[in-house]
């Protein structure tokens, strides 16, 4: 076990798995000689040549759709989409080929591939780089998405979605790639779990990928005020795992969701759907959800008023405690 | 995977102003300089056989239509008129080489061994799509335009990942070449040096739109913006076809990388079932490709070369009649799959909010069976 950055745990999960196996290759732009506009694949083209660490065209559709035939003819390729406002050319082949090839085949054609996507917000960049399109490929059948938090989680969550026989979308947090933790590489991860990382009494805190960190430091918090916060990583957002949820909620009676996209039509709408309809009578009171504004991702300048943080969700907190919000104000 | 081809390789484009041709309307046998090197094994026999294979096609295709028009299929997309187009791609290519194609290419999959039950469930609903991709080296047809395109660059990279000799073959119509993924797959496939063969059926119309609203020019001229070398054929000219495909297929394995077919033809009927070609064409156009038909040109043909012409029709009506049958007792044959098969294979395990929807459906379902019932 040794203590790295997410950005080094997701290029160690990346080199194993190329090491391990010779249909696992990485395409997209500028992940060869650069490594990555984030490092992530920083060294891999040098370890194993330009056919297995291929610098594509500047083309998302064309990433996407050429992974489509390569996994059609045996291969497990890695796409990474260099920014999240940047998949949307690529919808197209995710929504209509990627996800839909297994079912409409009836079951011969596989497509295990993973497309990488850093995503969301809070480092100061310029339009189309601080998006969260995580909804979209929720709301589509035959797709998994993933998210990651932390070393470990990174590092297992991916060599988990390459080994994994679906298409998986995994979606990194841009912000946390510099964060450090401790990271074995013989832990593993499956893709269908979210996972408590703080018990507590009092209500339960729902995030994912980039609020996680945030959603534990609001825990930490909230204990000021003698309030004792169940913190769950939620990690796979498809299929979502409501029962761990349910199973919290019944002993907090108190649901808060929070994360940085935009909260209507969310994945905190479904979490909190999934909880009314699992576990209704134990709800002591109305669940709330801290999320991004409905409005485009803003300029820098104003990102942190978007962005979810501890004091906006301490408040959410509150009103679901029946505490002082800032709703109730003079 | 990154070598460069020797520079006269590359600027091979042929017939921008004339589509190549070898066998006239009339049936006359005209020369090629860039064909005629792949025509040396055409001989009366193989001259039969493509005909045949064009006329079962044809036949085919008439009883698809009249079986939707009877209202046993939902729709259905005609390729009369592209019969030379399909066969001579299909007949110059081995089995092992792997067709991406869109809906039209029906010929290709008769080509494939694509059985009537397969070709026609995804027109009747029983399924998505109706064949074994693996078994047959084709994948099911392709209903957003020129997507296809990719998914065979990617297979071709593959295959030369995998040190295989096969090809991919992505097949798309002239509409399909207005969309970014068609450019997509030419950059990917010039910059990769892919096996991979683009096989344009230039057939005059998306749906109602002539060519010239996707191209200024002859759409052959095209691919050489992207370094890909170019053949533009007069696609109902099964020979011309043929050749053009051989050759490019033997360039292709060669290692010369992608490279870009042409097939200049027409859709006689309609763009699908669902459609009034009356609307956008005129007569006197259909008139000048009725001239044109690819099977009467190599009855011609034959006859010149003193070919039992009556024979080779008596032997072609008794394949169509034999294919229409098999259409008609495949439809009747297809049933709606269970009900509960809804649910399979989303993913490759089942998740567990589907597991319960299926449960919830299975509960439903049973609540409407009549009180008294057996489950």
């Amino acid at each position: 076990m040794t203590t790295m950055t997410m950005a080094a745990a997701l290029n160690a999960a990346l080199g194993d798995a190329l090491a391990e196996d010779g249909d696992v290759l990485l395409i997209g732009e500028d992940i060869g000689t650069l490594g990555g506009v984030f490092r992530i694949t920083d060294g891999l083209k040098d370890r194993f040549g330009a056919e297995r660490v291929i610098d594509s065209p500047l083309a998302e559709s064309g990433i996407l759709g050429t992974c489509v035939g390569m996994a059609y003819h045996g291969l497990r390729p890695v796409a990474e989409i260099q920014f999240d406002g940047f998949v949307f050319p690529a919808v197209d082949q995710i929504v209509t080929q990627v996800s839909r090839l297994h079912y409409r085949t009836g079951g011969r054609v596989r497509m295990p591939l993973t497309l990488r996507i850093p995503v969301g917000g809070g480092i100061g960049a310029v339009e189309h780089h601080s998006e969260s399109p995580e909804a979209y490929f929720a709301h589509t059948p035959g797709l998994r998405v993933v998210t990651v938090a932390d070393p470990q989680d990174a590092y297992s969550t991916m060599r988990a979605a390459i080994a994994c026989d679906d298409p998986v979308i995994l979606l990194e947090p841009k912000r946390r790639y510099w964060g450090t933790g401790e990271m074995d590489t013989s832990l593993t991860a499956d893709l269908d779990s979210a996972r408590v990382l703080r018990e507590g009494r009092d209500a339960t805190l729902v995030a994912y990928g980039p609020l996680v960190v945030t959603a534990l430091e609001a825990a930490v918090a909230a204990e000021d005020d003698g309030i004792d916060l169940e913190v769950i990583d939620l990690r796979s957002l498809s299929p979502l795992d409501r029962d761990t949820v349910a199973a919290s909620v019944r002993r907090t009676g108190r649901l808060v969701v929070t994360h940085e996209a935009p909260g209507s039509v969310s994945l905190a709408s479904e979490v909190i759907t999934a909880a009314v309809e699992d576990c209704f009578a134990h709800l002591e009171a109305a669940p709330e959800r801290v999320t991004g504004y409905d409005v485009p991702y803003p300029p820098a300048a104003l990102e942190e008023h978007h962005l979810p943080g501890i004091d906006r969700i301490l408040d959410a907190v509150d009103r679901t405690l029946g505490r002082r919000s800032s709703r109730e104000a003079a | 995977m990154l070598t460069t081809p020797s520079a006269p390789e590359r600027d091979l484009v042929a017939g921008l102003a004339q589509p190549l041709r070898v066998l006239a309307e009339d049936g006359t046998r005209h020369p090629d300089p860039t064909l005629d090197p792949l025509l040396d094994d055409v001989d009366e026999e193989l001259l039969r056989s493509l005909h045949l294979d064009m006329a079962v096609i044809r036949a085919l295709d008439d009883e698809a239509v009249a079986l939707q028009r009877q209202g046993e299929l939902g729709l259905w997309p005609p390729l009369r008129g592209q019969e030379a187009a399909q066969i001579g791609l299909g007949r110059a290519l081995p089995e092992t080489d792997f067709l991406f194609t869109s809906y039209r290419e029906n010929g290709l999959a008769w080509c494939r061994g694509v059985g009537p039950e397969e070709m026609l469930a995804v027109w009747r609903g029983t399924a998505l799509s109706g064949w074994d991709p693996f078994a047959h080296h084709m994948a099911t047809p392709q209903v957003i335009i020129g997507a296809q395109t990719l998914h065979a660059v990617g297979w071709a990279m593959a295959a030369r990942a995998k040190r295989e000799d096969a090809l991919a073959v992505a097949c798309f119509g002239d509409g399909a070449v207005s969309q970014g993924d068609v450019n997509e797959a030419m950059a990917f496939a010039a910059s990769f040096h892919a096996p991979v063969l683009f096989f344009c059926q230039n057939n005059q119309y998306a749906i109602s739109e002539p060519v010239t609203v996707q191209a200024a020019v002859p759409i052959a001229q095209r691919p050489a913006g992207f370094g890909i070398p170019a053949l533009r054929v007069d696609g109902n000219d099964v020979l011309a076809v043929r050749a053009a495909s051989l050759l490019a297929a033997r360039r292709i394995r060669a290692g010369e990388g992608p490279m870009f077919l042409e097939a200049v033809t027409y859709r006689m009927g309609p763009h699908t079932t669902s459609d009034d070609p009356t609307r956008y064409r005129d007569e006197a156009e259909l008139e000048r490709w009725r001239r044109r038909c690819p099977l009467a040109r190599v009855e011609r043909h034959l006859e010149h070369l003193g070919a039992d012409v009556e024979q080779l029709r008596a032997e072609a009506q008794r394949r169509g009649d034999e294919a229409r049958t098999g259409l008609q007792e495949a439809v009747t044959a297809l049933a709606a799959p269970a009900p509960e098969s809804l649910f399979d294979n989303v993913l490759t395990t089942e998740p567990a909010h589907l597991r319960r929807q299926r449960e919830q459906f299975r509960a439903f379902t049973a609540s409407l069976a009549p009180e008294g019932a057996a489950s």
